[in-house]
């Protein structure tokens, strides 16, 4: 098989065995990334030089004898929301064109530890809002299954990068299904972690009470070695959970007899392609044989986690969003006629169509008048929502459904209408709202292209569904199907 | 569907300077979406308590001690403008 499609835990093997060395290892991502990416548009900056130096780094400590961790030397692809020191962050948006930021986020400073080798910073929607990586202010990113659809998003860059062997492994950001729904759509693994598992601490914030920063994977073996990188309370964060966080690998290769598994009715029904829900169903069977109890469950106030959402996170968008002022950094004007000018313009040039609507979606919500119709209103539904999931894991140990209502759609086809987009994240967005995990697994293929299973689990059993899904996954080959580029 | 003179009062809170195009279009698109979201009106929420946030922490404190901060060369590296130490901006009054 290629380099470049081999997995984390091979790829450390080979080069522990010194059968490989980290600096071939990522000349041959580089090499994919300058052969590929001006047709997928995964990269808005690639870091070729620097990952050299890294990799050469590992490859003498590995030459001096020294036992290296599990994921130094492996290439890793890194969304451009996520703070990098000396390496610009755009967020894919104008206003922060030729920002660099003066310190690195957390998640950052860890990869880095454990030497990681980071190939760039990967393509997304403006500030992570959108589900199709088409609102980057600099290009769109294309799916490698079919490069005339979208690749889901935000954090489409990502998802492509490790479908399209251009890195091994990727961090996304997840706020209402931008890991999930993009892995689906590009056939890999994505994991967004209980909000407060990884530290937000250099993440530039979209919707603070829902953020949350997840690995995506070409397997599930790797997501919880790259999970064990990145999770661990921060003093940084205040947000971030305190005590210690499990070895994740301590989770895989389990049985899974007797685990019971929830279907949540209204996320296989109306609104789901029936491509999607028959590859959903064929997933099911296969646990099933495995010894899983299957039932059906309700999660009756589904249908109104997407308006709860579009409030709630507008709302803390416009208060986030408001830093960029063209004072202290980033895009500014020429000739302001005074400070206010200077405010609205900068504002105005810099944002894209899609980041301004939600600005101001989200001011419309908090503004006098309309703070309790809208937003209280949402925060009240957030609590019903957050309680339909507390009574179905009174039950169940997992519930499944699919990761995305389709498969990959087709470019421009929901760029005129923000509401079928927003719908697109119908069945992720509530688990952001609950702030538990969700992990979208490769389930199968529904006209040639990728179908993800989506297993949430109860706050911190990360762990339950690295087992669930790695059951899954030995009994099945989707993770082993690559897109022809 | 929200009126024009609305939506330029959101935008003025916003600091967007939107063109007349861009009125007609949000004046639309949040209208529709505003829309949607009367959803919620469907579910009596009277005795529902909020949820701000998922986690139960509150109040997190940490010693009050002398450590290292961001250089100010490093917090200005990014000025668009400056005067010194300062970030420089047009007349405000």
């Amino acid at each position: 098989m290629e380099l470049v499609y081999m997995t984390a835990h091979e790829l450390h093997r080979m080069l522990s065995a010194r059968e490989i060395s980290a600096e071939e290892l990522c000349r041959a991502a580089l090499d994919r990334i300058e052969k590929l990416d001006g047709r997928l548009g995964a990269f808005i900056t690639v870091t070729g030089d620097l990952a050299l130096d890294q990799a050469r780094a590992v490859d003498r400590r590995i030459a001096s004898g020294e036992e290296i961790p599990p994921l130094a030397g492996i290439p890793v692809a890194v969304k451009d929301v996520i703070c990098t020191e000396g390496i610009p962050t755009t967020c894919g948006s104008r206003i922060l064109s030729g920002f660099v930021p003066p310190y690195s986020a957390t998640v950052i400073e860890k990869i880095l530890a454990r030497g990681m080798v980071m190939v760039g910073k990967t393509n997304m929607d403006e500030f992570a809002m959108g589900s199709s990586t088409e609102n980057s202010g600099f290009f769109p990113a294309s799916n490698p299954w079919d490069t005339d659809r979208v690749p889901g998003g935000s954090s489409g860059g990502s998802a492509v990068a490790v479908a399209a062997g251009q890195a091994v492994v990727a961090l996304g950001s997840d706020t209402g299904g931008s890991i999930r729904q993009p892995a689906s759509m590009c056939g890999v693994v994505g994991m967004k972690p209980t909000y407060g598992a990884v530290s937000r601490y250099g993440l530039v914030a979209y919707a603070s009470s829902l953020d949350q920063i997840g690995p995506i994977s070409r397997d599930v073996a790797d997501c919880a070695l790259v999970l064990n990188a990145i999770s661990g309370h921060d003093p940084l964060d205040s947000t971030s959970a305190p005590g210690d966080r499990p070895d994740y690998t301590g989770f895989l290769n389990r049985e899974i007899k007797g685990i019971k598994i929830g279907v949540p009715g209204e996320y296989m029904g109306e609104g789901i392609d029936p491509g999607v829900r028959e590859v959903i169903g064929g997933a099911l069977k296969v646990l099933s044989s495995l010894g899983a109890e299957i039932e059906e469950v309700s999660l009756p106030h589904s249908k109104y986690a997407i308006p709860a959402y579009y409030l709630i996170a507008t709302a803390e968008a416009s208060s986030n969003l408001a830093r960029y002022d063209g004072v202290s950094y980033g895009y500014r004007v020429e000739d302001p006629k005074d400070v206010v000018d200077m405010y609205s313009r900068t504002r105005s040039r810099g944002f894209g169509t899609e980041v301004k609507r939600r600005i101001m979606l989200g001011t419309y919500a908090l503004s006098a008048g309309y703070y309790d119709a809208y937003y209280l209103k949402a925060l009240k539904v957030r609590t019903l929502i957050k309680q339909d999931f507390d009574r179905a894991f009174e039950k169940f140990d997992v519930l499944i459904c699919p990761a995305s209502p389709t498969t990959a759609f087709r470019k421009g086809e929901k760029m005129d209408d923000p509401l079928q987009m927003y719908l697109s994240d119908i069945t992720t967005i509530s688990v952001n709202l609950a702030g538990i995990p969700g992990i979208s697994v490769p389930a199968g293929f529904s006209g040639g292209l990728p179908v993800g299973m989506q297993i949430m689990g109860r706050p911190f059993a990360e762990g339950t569904l690295l087992q669930v899904a790695h059951a899954f996954e030995r009994s099945t080959d989707h993770h082993k199907k690559f897109p022809e580029l | 569907m929200i009126t024009i003179a609305e939506v330029e009062h959101v935008a003025l809170l916003s600091r967007l300077d939107l063109s007349d195009e861009e009125k007609r279009m949000y004046a639309e698109q949040l209208g529709a979406i505003l829309e949607y979201a009367g959803m919620l009106d469907e579910l009596d929420t009277g005795n529902i308590p909020p949820t701000a946030h998922v986690l139960p922490l509150n109040n997190v404190f940490r010693e009050d001690r002398e450590g290292e901060h961001l250089p100010l060369e490093k917090a200005m590296q990014n000025a668009p403008d400056r005067e010194g130490n300062f970030f420089k901006v047009p007349r405000i009054v």
